[in-house]
């Protein structure tokens, strides 16, 4: 039973071991050293690490507010109004930019000799050159160019156009709009299971299912009633210069919204092209040889196939949308990072402020790589 | 049971009048028709609009009195010979390398001929700017230089194949010599400080020197995350997850603003210098990802014939999987670099003189305040020249790799 | 196997341990005290002077790729005094973000920057600040149109500022005495805000007079445009230095002082020559052919004399940035004696 004995350096084992206890500490030490020189820095300039600061009041004022906020409220709610902007263009922006993508990507392959052209020198020119130039000229040779507030545009619906934004009939928050909104929820989930019911019954039983239709009918009527009657409608009134009541979405929120929906389209038709042409030709043969109109086969056959390819590259355009919303500061969009960077400026709290950004994003980006990722795994083949 | 050698014939090519062509691609039902009009009037809408913009609104006295600014910035005017020379070195490498790769195809093709043309488009709106009738000869000169070491290039190229594995390195020692030029660290006379390097120099600067460092880390990381000692595999992934969720302006505010205060008293990188740290972290984890996307591509078996032959892991990586996996990757990797390029811009944000920066600068002038369309215009169209030049280059590579290595 | 593991793992473990105790000792002894920022300059050659860079008036590159404007020509003022070439600066564009961070740790000597001198400013920032080079106030912008004639007029208006400034929080606080509501909209650029102003997003653009008298002439149409008479807050710019070290303050400071002197005794760039053989007592100190008022500081005994020669006295600096360009009034900086506040201390 005498066994060989390995040498210690050359032992498999050890030198793994060795090499990753070697880099925990180099990772431990190089974090303890700047640790500790942030220490020593911050007594040498006379400051001190915490949040605190973010009770003290404000003092400034914000265009864009989706929730009431004045400037007399804390820091902390400042930045609470500007999550809740960047969330706005994030998530307005990801449904926008993956329809306008698809469309785009699609017209890429048009059999439109024209269309093909003008869809490619889109893609060619915003992908090319710089966001932040983009977003500039968006908002100064587009959005501002809208008429001045003085001389809005009056459209129908009772919206309000101007260069200061889009004023649009809104609901109050009352206990009636309240009591309406439960209506519709429950009247759209409750529609959303019957119609799927109804599809089984006929694809199954080869019901009519005409009851669940009368079902939905029904519900439909009751849906509009809540809609019209229910919540309690705010048109914008427009009067010497000023609009009040309504729901208004400024010409930054606008701007920044646009140049990030052009920019990532523009990514996203690629995604869309390259996802298209990987479905293999003979599928559309077959699809034409079953007798689908080329729009259907596009909508039937290839593109649900294609979606399995664009996932991947779609969530990455999502995440990368995500951060450049950073960049509406360079247009006025009161976002998280300028609300976040103008409280640095009054406070002078540099490194909780940078700390704040960091985590804020990283925690927007989890949440969407695991919401693709969901649904990526809903689309994968099944293999049986 | 021999036969005739079968004749192939090719599908006949038909001669399409132009209305038929039209038909076809225009006409060809009512969806297409109106798809057709509706293009038709956009496109006429915009043509008009921007024309008359450019022609007529719009005063360029702002670009032409600071054409220099704009390239070069505050490089010191009697140096300038540096920059001139830099860029020939570099427009000579560029041309004898096209020439050695596109040695099997014809030098000129489709995406040729548009790249050359994108550049003699340049060369003709910098002579529309210049005066002076000397860096008008040079601009000449450069194309001339290019297309005619391209022809040498392919020559060469054929007369001696293995050139080909040569020129990563060659282009490595020629950034060298041409930093060196522009730093004035060679060729005798002042040096010129990193920080006080602008405009589009700074931008070219930042971008390649980012590239090149971050290149050899993002491998590194990518190896990282597939390495079977979890220590290192999760670090790799922490590091390329934190970066890869954090916009880049973050990562160059902290580079800016937090570097003062995590390094200790006195050690102070000069403001380029940690612009340069913070775009080679941010780039080395995408670089990383797009590099793991090649490694994933390697079949297991080359791993497991290179283990046959008694290869270690280091020979192994370095010899058989890397060069499969980074030609597989060579199209993102370029994508990555034209990406690197454009986010420069946000530079500016944090206070550099890059080319953006320079234009707010000159915009500031109270000769040309409120010029900001124009200055901006010219920015974007030199971005658009850089990067689109780029990616017609990528193409071609992409091309040129399958056709010499097939 | 085993034990070699754990007991490799427990020696690195401690090593650490003391590496990073020890690390925090060693680095505390470098920071603040000892050499001045005057010697540190004197040594290197060279000043390094922060600056805003896109400031029309204060700071911003011209056709020739030379740095312009007023808190440029201090900068160049300083490095006279020091060095008697005012080419020996190398100028740093800062952000508002990073300006007080930048002069805390050393990056730049002086930041010559708009900077307003306020009580948080100089006392919990750690900032010491130089004499006042150019009296501001932040007023409006607005169109003659609108027919707005007081700030009282613009209730429930959008009004254009910029961001992280303390403009942004004068505005709120005006606002709020006044008890009116108002939009603001924040720009980080200001080029963008001005463009914004004038396609009528906001019904006023606020900032210091002095910006808006410059932009107002960069308009389309500058006459459909006036700066309201009012003034929302006091705005004194001039240059910063850091905290404890007097030295360096107050070389600063003198040099500063010395361009104000010498608009008072009416010494210009161009007859200097004429005052080197003046027999005025105050003359022959303030260039240094009297007394040690220069060397006692660690300056040279001339520097006034040099600033004058390079850069000029306060009235030129002011007319070549400010005067000429925007065609602004000296007001509140004209010299004492003409009623403004350019006062300095007297030379003796």
């Amino acid at each position: 039973m005498d066994e060989q004995k390995i040498p210690l350096w050359r032992d498999d084992r050890f030198i793994k071991l060795a090499v990753q206890v070697l880099l925990v500490v180099a990772v431990v030490v190089v974090i303890a050293i700047l640790a500790n020189n942030v220490s020593v820095n911050f007594r040498r300039l006379g400051l001190n690490f915490g949040f605190s600061f973010l009770n003290n009041p404000a003092s400034f004022g914000i265009g864009d507010t989706a929730i009431p906020y004045s400037p007399t409220d804390a820091f902390g709610k400042a930045l609470l109004v500007g999550l809740i902007n960047t969330l706005r263009v994030i998530v307005v922006g990801i449904i926008l930019a993956t329809l306008l993508g698809i469309v785009v990507g699609v017209a890429r392959l048009s059999e439109n000799w024209l269309v093909r052209q003008i869809a490619t020198v889109y893609v060619e020119i915003f992908r090319n050159t710089p966001l932040l130039l983009q977003l500039f000229l968006i908002y100064t040779a587009g959005f501002l160019q809208l008429p001045p507030i003085e001389q809005a545009l009056q459209l129908p619906g009772s919206t309000i156009l101007s260069n200061q934004g889009l004023y649009l009939i809104w609901p109050i928050g009352s206990l009636r709009t309240g009591l309406s909104l439960a209506v519709l929820i429950g009247g759209a989930t409750l529609g959303i299971v019957l119609w799927q019911r109804r599809l089984r019954v006929m694809e199954l039983e080869g019901a009519s299912g005409n009851g669940y239709q009368k079902a939905l009918i029904g519900i439909g009527i009751v849906s509009l009633l809540a809609l019209l009657l229910g919540l309690e409608w705010r048109t914008p009134q427009f009067e010497n210069g000023t609009v009040t009541g309504g729901l208004h979405l400024s010409a930054e929120f606008g701007a920044l919204l646009f140049g990030l929906v052009l920019y990532t389209a523009a990514f996203i038709a690629e995604a869309v092209r390259a996802g298209i042409q990987s479905v293999s030709q003979g599928q559309w043969e077959a699809s034409r040889a079953l007798g689908l109109h080329s729009s259907l086969a596009m909508r039937l056959v290839v593109f649900p196939q294609a979606l399995r390819v664009m996932i991947p590259p779609l969530t990455s355009e999502f995440l990368n949308l995500a951060k450049n919303s950073s960049l509406a500061a360079g247009i006025a969009y009161s976002d998280f990072f300028q609300i976040a960077f103008t409280i640095n400026n009054q406070t002078g709290r540099v490194l909780e402020v940078v700390l704040l950004i960091m985590i804020t994003y990283l925690t927007i980006n989890l949440l969407i790589s695991l919401g693709m990722n969901w649904f990526n795994q809903r689309v994968q083949l099944k293999e049986r | 049971m021999t036969t005739d050698t079968p004749v192939f014939v090719g599908p006949p090519t038909r001669q399409i009048s132009p209305w038929a062509w039209a038909h076809k691609n225009l006409f060809s039902n009512w969806l297409n028709t109106l798809l057709t009009i509706v293009s038709v009037l956009i496109l006429g809408w915009v043509v008009i609009g921007l024309s008359t913009w450019i022609f007529s609104q719009a005063q360029w006295a702002v670009i032409r009195d600071n054409f220099r600014l704009f390239l070069v910035g505050r490089y010191p005017v009697q140096a300038l010979w540096r920059v001139w020379a830099s860029l020939g070195l570099i427009v000579a490498m560029g041309g004898i390398s096209w020439g050695i790769l596109a040695r099997n195809i014809r030098l000129l093709d489709r995406r040729g001929l548009l790249l050359l043309g994108i550049l003699a488009a340049t060369v003709v709106i910098v002579l529309a700017l210049l005066t002076d009738p000397r860096s008008i000869a040079l601009s000449l000169g450069m194309l001339v230089l290019l297309v005619v070491l391209a022809f040498v290039g392919q020559r060469l190229g054929q007369a001696y194949p293995p050139l080909g594995t040569w020129l990563p390195l060659g282009w490595l020692v020629g950034f060298l010599i041409a930093y060196a030029l522009v730093r004035g660290l060679i060729g005798g006379g002042q040096p010129v400080k990193l920080d006080d390097l602008s405009g589009l120099l700074l931008t070219l600067l930042t971008a390649i020197v980012s590239i090149v460092v971050s290149f050899p880390f993002g491998v590194l990381l990518a190896l990282g995350r597939r390495s079977e000692l979890p220590v290192v595999r999760w670090l790799s992934i922490a590091y390329i997850e934190l970066v890869r969720g954090l916009p880049l302006v973050t990562i160059l505010f902290a580079a800016q603003l937090l570097v003062p205060l995590v390094l200790p008293t006195g050690i102070r990188p000069e403001r380029v210098m940690r612009a340069i740290v913070g775009l080679t972290l941010f780039s080395a984890a995408y670089l990383a990802e797009n590099v793991r996307g090649g490694l994933q591509s390697v079949p297991r078996g080359q791993v497991e014939a290179a283990k046959a032959l008694g290869l270690n892991p280091v020979l192994n990586t370095s010899l058989i999987v890397l060069p499969q996996a980074l030609k597989a990757v060579i199209p993102t990797i370029v994508g990555q670099f034209i990406s690197l390029f454009k986010d420069t811009s946000l530079l500016a944000i944090v206070g550099l003189t890059e080319l953006l920066g320079m234009g707010q600068s000159i915009l500031a002038n109270p000769q040309y305040i409120g010029k900001n369309a124009e200055v901006y215009a010219f920015i974007g169209l030199i971005y658009w020249i850089c990067c689109y030049a780029m990616s017609i280059a990528s193409q071609r590579l992409e091309k040129q790799l399958g056709v010499t290595h097939r | 196997m085993r034990k070699w593991i754990s007991l490799l793992f427990a020696t690195v473990l401690t090593a650490t341990v003391a590496v990073a105790c020890a690390s925090s000792n060693d680095t505390a002894a470098g920071g603040g005290g000892g050499t001045s920022t005057l010697d540190t300059v004197l040594s290197r050659g060279s000043l390094i002077c922060g600056v805003n860079g896109q400031l029309p008036g204060f700071s911003f590159v011209n056709n020739e790729g030379e740095y312009s404007g007023m808190d440029a020509d201090y900068c160049r003022a300083i490095a006279a005094a020091l060095f008697d070439d005012p080419s020996k600066v190398e100028f740093r564009n800062l952000s508002a973000q990073e300006r007080f961070t930048a002069l805390a740790a050393g990056e730049i000597d002086v930041l010559i920057r708009n900077t307003t001198w306020t009580i948080n400013r100089d006392t919990a920032l750690g900032l010491e600040f130089g004499p006042t080079t150019f009296f501001d106030g932040q007023g409006m912008l607005v169109a003659k149109a609108s027919g707005v004639t007081a700030i009282s007029g613009l209730g429930g208006k959008s009004i254009c500022v910029q961001s992280g400034t303390t403009t942004e929080q004068n505005l709120t606080d005006k606002f709020r005495k006044l008890n009116i509501p108002f939009t603001p909209v924040v720009f980080d650029d200001e080029d963008a805000l001005y463009s914004a102003f004038a396609q009528g997003r906001c019904q006023a653009a606020t900032s210091d007079r002095s910006q808006l008298t410059a932009r107002r002439q960069s308009l389309p149409n500058p006459d459909n445009y006036l700066v309201l008479e009012e003034v929302i807050s006091k705005e004194p710019l001039g240059p910063a230095v850091r905290n404890n070290d007097s030295k360096w303050a107050d070389a600063v400071k003198w040099i500063v002082y010395s361009t104000f002197q010498a608009e008072e005794l009416g010494i210009e760039q161009d007859n200097l020559t004429q005052f080197a053989s003046s027999t005025d007592p105050e003359v022959k100190r303030l260039l240094g052919q009297e007394g040690t008022l220069g060397t006692d500081m660690g300056l040279p005994n001339d520097f006034a004399a040099r600033v004058i020669k390079h850069v000029g006295n306060y009235g030129e600096i002011y007319q070549r940035n400010i005067g000429e360009p925007f065609a602004l009034e000296r007001g509140l900086n004209s010299l004492w004696t003409d009623g403004g506040l350019i006062y300095a201390p007297p030379f003796r």
